[in-house]
């Protein structure tokens, strides 16, 4: 298992290495010149060269992917805006503040939106869908089917704004969607965050729904267990032991994928509902064609999505012995 | 053994009929292409101790027609109607907790391929232990040590270790005797295996066949034995019953069944088996075309578009009426006696040289 | 030293007299010889690198010999290589080490291109008759196949060799324009059947052709392969686990164990007098249907413990020396050149130390090695 987590985690610092060099190459390697940004209105040719000499755009490109890995790895005091330590991604060109910190300063909200979030429609989803399952063909079975057959279709740019004017604007029950720090105040964390958790785990449930619904069905077709019926164990014992065990290997896999991408910013409902986490980071600095900004964004993304891919392989481990011990 | 106490047994009545009696079973699947006869008017009976061998092709309704005896079919997509009686208890009409009460306690089965019936996610041990402790009442820890003693009976080596192993661990012949100590685990009185060896090697098959017929001499559990093998039933059975297309042609003892066969569709599987010590001059005669689809059924008798001995009966009996399968020994089939007989000695009997 | 065996084998092989349906010409050059037969499939693994750790020795050193026109039958239980075989000979599989000559060319380590003439004359007939089949294809599609594949163009024209042979196999002409779907078990194998037949070739790899099929299905397929091996000459190679079957179909038998053949011979005397401890088991395991109250030989019984060893790493020595009753140090120590022991008829190799006698019929004592068996059958005895 240490060696599988050894082997995956080489692995995807690999594809994290590729990935930063494509991604560099992308931003970088272009015919735009990111120093024009800089340069504003009343650009001179001297400015220019002035600010390519400081961000370093006068060198080569394999050259300034070289600083850029060497910085991201051992960090530089060559920024004029300060020390950057490890890892560093430069200062934004907007914002002049470190790349690292502000990912940093972002990532709470992502946090709070998608592990809440996470909880919400893990529960709501897998319950229902299960129910569905055990009540296969009856009315509770085709309502739920039906209902999460709608919501699937339901976005977060139709349900947030819906939301917002509904319960907030109109009708005062709910506080205006904001990241409050958890540590300084746990009830303005919660009241500022239950809207965009409940929209968005709204649309994650249904498709949770649908799964666990059809591969539980799947799985309670299996010969085992069938076996496990055979041997007179009750049918609540074999749903929730011998088919629930089975139906956890997709589950789990969507669940990792969404998770990462989640963590990666959840743009769309971050920009809905005006929270400050990732997503929205992502969208600003492409806005302001923020190069290093972006390049951090992107990357930290790719490194959530990678690492909840190892967390899901090691948890095929745990939930499958065949994988365990082979 | 003897430590185990059960809810019937002793108590129950003293052998005034059969143990097990299956009487005008019919069941139907809802598909979407229709509804699909799978077992279309079955009556049979089988004695305490006894091994009924059921012989028939895939789509014969020999296996819908056990699982239907433990209540295994899905009840959304299937009817049943007809009359399972199991040592006094009806089983068609039972609640799904008193059936429960009898899977794997007074009936068990097991299936053909034991890599896909035994669950990959709980150890070997787990699995044996559950019906124990489920049906007995007994700890978790005592079980476990059965399902150790059963494991070492049915010949794993090292039970002991080998308990804590997954299904996977195990090869195909282990897996298939881990599947027999589940089913023996609670000493039932009827065990159903359903193809048990056909998923097997050759010389596995042969351990396995032998296990079986010890473990029964020393559980004195009856069995119902479904293959398509004439062979395995023929080492196997006391009694056989011959089914095509959802119903029984023909049954009666193994020597009656495999030596003076009444019905054409068991001359048809005699003739067309090829075995180790038959005349190679003389070519297999098969049996002409192909089993019907159970959507749309044969009128009549079920198997008088393959039969060639239709003739012999003269006018349309064999399309227009169904013939009935005596009780006891006989075969299901519109010729006389006299004309099986004749048959069978001028026209069979000579080609199973 | 096995060098030399090899070299015995395959010219004492060819000067044997020609089994039953083998012609005259058959014994002067054999269709298809192969001879110290390798093929291993790495097995990966390692650390912190992927890298091959070992292999599944699948078929390592066999030696064949297939005559025109002959059916020879390869019987073993699942692993031992018989399959793999097949698929070497056909060249799906290129194999680790030997040869493999057909008509006298080394097709061992042909190109597709070397291949290509070689190809329309060996075909194949796959266990499976609703997979081996494209679903999206049309009946005569399927067996006309083979035909472009290889430039075959018959008198009359593609269509009306297609529908020649959909008779030949028991179908009918106007199913040219159906779909597998429509068919049934048997009749799809049929139609796997008439492709291999449309590029005319001359030796046939049918590997579990039957054992897909119902009882009553299975005879008639191998009704037909008969009479196509017999009516237009062509050899086959019969891969199959049923002993019964196999002995119904094929002239000479070789009986393979983990990836080796142990035993090789024509029917009669592989069936009536092996030698081969596992050779015995095999035959004595296959269960009989007794027909006739008086007058049988009872066979013998022999129950063998356990199931086939990993072919990771198979034993040293005999690999049967394991699971064998007549095991002693020399069986761990020398692997059995597979030869003519005394007492064998012509062309009948046995690859044992310590051979049994010749005969199927029932011993004083059964050999029971199953431990759950002997442990079940001998506590009547102490009551």
């Amino acid at each position: 298992m240490l060696r599988f987590l050894i082997r995956r985690t080489l692995g995807a610092v690999v594809i994290l290495f590729l990935l930063s060099i494509v991604a560099f190459l992308l931003f970088f390697g272009m015919p735009r010149d990111p120093g024009l940004l800089m340069c504003g209105k009343t650009c001179t040719p001297a400015n220019l060269a002035n600010i390519h000499h400081v961000l370093g755009l006068d060198k080569s490109i394999p050259e300034q992917y070289g600083i850029f890995l060497h910085n991201l790895v051992l960090g530089s005091n060559g920024f004029t805006q300060g020390p950057c330590p490890a890892p560093c991604f430069g200062y934004s060109y907007h914002t002049n503040e470190q790349v690292w910190g502000t990912l940093m300063d972002r990532l709470p909200t992502t946090v709070s939106l998608t592990l809440g979030a996470a909880v919400c429609f893990l529960i709501v989803g897998l319950g229902t869908g299960m129910l569905a399952a055990w009540k296969r063909g009856t009315l509770v079975d085709k309502t739920v089917t039906a209902g999460a057959m709608v919501l699937s279709s339901m976005q977060i740019y139709f349900l947030g704004p819906l939301a917002l004017a509904a319960l907030v604007y109109q009708s005062h029950l709910f506080s205006k969607p904001a990241y409050n720090d958890f540590t300084a105040n746990p009830v303005s964390w919660f009241t500022g965050l239950i809207i965009p958790w409940v929209i968005l785990s709204t649309i994650f449930a249904s498709q949770y729904t649908r799964m666990a619904r059809s591969s539980m069905i799947e799985q309670l077709q299996e010969e085992h267990v069938r076996t496990a019926r055979a041997k007179g164990m009750s049918r609540k014992y074999v749903f929730f032991r011998y088919a629930w065990r089975g139906s956890l290997i997709p589950i789990v896999t969507i669940f990792g994928i969404d998770l990462g991408s989640l963590l990666g910013g959840a743009i769309i409902t971050e920009y809905t509902f005006g929270l400050p986490g990732l997503g929205k980071l992502a969208v600003e600095s492409v806005f302001f064609s923020d190069l290093p900004l972006l390049l951090g964004v992107m990357l930290f993304s790719a490194a959530m999505i990678l690492l909840f891919n190892i967390i899901v392989d090691a948890c095929y481990a745990f939930i499958d012995p065949r994988v365990r011990l082979s | 053994m003897t430590t185990l106490t059960k809810e019937s047994g002793a108590g129950a009545p003293a052998d005034s009929g059969a143990f097990l009696s299956v009487r005008d079973l019919y069941v139907r699947f809802k598909t979407e292409d229709g509804v699909v006869k799978a077992v279309d008017g079955l009556s049979f009976e089988l004695e305490r101790g006894k091994t009924l061998g059921i012989v028939g092709e895939s789509g014969s309704g020999k296996s819908v027609t056990n699982l239907t005896i433990l209540g295994l079919h899905n009840p959304m997509f299937t009817t049943v109607e007809g009359e399972i009686v199991l040592d006094g208890q009806e089983l068609i009409t039972a609640r799904e907790s008193e059936l429960e009460k009898v899977r794997g306690n007074k009936a068990a089965m097991i299936f053909q391929d034991p890599l896909t019936a035994l669950s990959p996610y709980y150890t070997v041990g787990r699995q044996i232990a559950e019906p124990f402790w489920k049906h007995t009442g007994a700890s978790k820890k005592a079980a476990w040590d059965r399902a150790v003693e059963m494991l070492g009976k049915v010949g794993i080596p090292n039970p002991k270790e080998r308990a804590k192993d997954y299904p996977h661990q195990f090869s195909g012949g282990m897996r298939q005797r881990a599947m027999i100590a589940m089913a023996l685990v609670c000493d039932p009185d009827l065990l159903i295996a359903d193809e048990p060896t056909t998923a097997l090697d050759v010389t596995v098959q042969a351990q396995i066949l032998d296990l079986l017929k010890d473990l029964q001499q020393e559980f004195g559990s009856a069995i119902i034995f479904i293959t398509h093998d004439l062979g395995v039933i023929a080492d196997m059975a006391d009694d056989i019953m011959v089914m095509y297309a959802g119903g029984a042609v023909e049954r009666g003892s193994v020597n009656e069944v495999l030596r003076s066969p009444q019905h054409p569709y068991t001359w048809g599987l005699l003739n067309s088996m090829p075995r180790l010590d038959s005349d190679l001059s003389t070519p297999l005669a098969p049996i002409p075309g192909a089993p019907p689809s159970l959507l749309k059924p044969p009128s009549g008798c079920r198997f008088h578009p393959r039969c060639t001995f239709q003739g012999e009966v003269g006018g349309a009996r064999c399309v227009d009426q169904l013939p009935l399968l005596p009780a006891g020994r006989g075969g299901a089939c519109h010729l006389t006696a006299e004309q099986k007989q004749t048959i069978f000695i001028e026209q069979i009997k000579p080609r199973l040289r | 030293m096995k060098e030399d065996v090899t070299k015995d084998v395959t010219t004492g092989d060819s000067t044997l007299p020609a089994p039953r349906a083998a012609t005259d010409d058959s014994s002067a050059e054999p269709l298809l010889v192969v001879e110290n037969l390798v093929k291993h499939f790495p097995v990966k693994g390692g650390f912190p690198i992927r890298r091959t750790i070992g292999a599944v020795q699948a078929v390592d050193g066999i030696d064949l010999t297939v005559h025109v026109g002959e059916s020879f039958g390869l019987v073993g239980e699942s692993g031992c290589g018989k399959s793999t075989t097949g698929r070497l000979i056909t060249r799906l599989l290129e194999p680790t080490g030997g040869t493999i000559s057909y008509r006298g060319q080394d097709i061992s380590h042909a190109s597709r291109k070397q291949l290509t003439p070689v190809r329309s004359e060996i075909q194949m007939i796959f266990q499976d008759p609703y997979s081996s089949l494209n679903p999206r294809q049309t009946v005569g599609k399927i067996i006309s196949a083979p035909m472009e594949i290889n430039g075959i163009n018959p008198d009359g024209g593609r269509e009306k060799r297609v529908r020649e042979l959909l008779e030949i196999v028991g179908l009918s002409p106007e199913h040219y324009n159906r779909f597998p779907h429509e068919f049934s078990g048997g009749q799809r194998q049929r139609i796997g059947v008439a492709r291999a037949l449309a590029s005319e070739p001359k030796l046939i790899v049918a590997d579990e052709p039957v054992s897909a099929l119902d009882v009553s299905i299975q005879a008639q397929v191998v009704n037909l392969l008969q009479e196509v091996q017999k009516e237009l000459g062509i050899a086959f190679l019969f891969i199959a686990h049923d002993l019964a079957v196999v002995r119904h179909f094929s002239q000479r038998v070789a009986v393979m164990y983990l990836g080796k053949v142990i035993e090789v011979g024509d029917r009669e005397s592989i069936y009536t007098r092996p030698r081969h401890p596992y050779t015995h088991a095999l035959l004595s395991a296959v269960p009989e249907v007794e027909l006739n109250e008086s007058g049988k030989v009872r066979r013998e019984r022999i129950r063998l413990a356990g199931d086939v060893p990993s072919p990771i790493s198979p034993p040293s020595g005999c690999r049967f020396r394991t699971r064998c009753w007549k095991a002693q140090d020399k069986c761990a120590q020398e692997e059995p050149p597979l030869v003519r022991i005394s007492g064998n008829h012509d062309g009948h190799l046995t690859a044992c130390h310590f051979p049994e006698d010749p005969t199927i019929e029932g011993r004083d004592e059964d050999i029971v090695l199953d431990p759950a068996l002997v442990a079940l059958e001998d506590a009547p005895e102490g009551h």
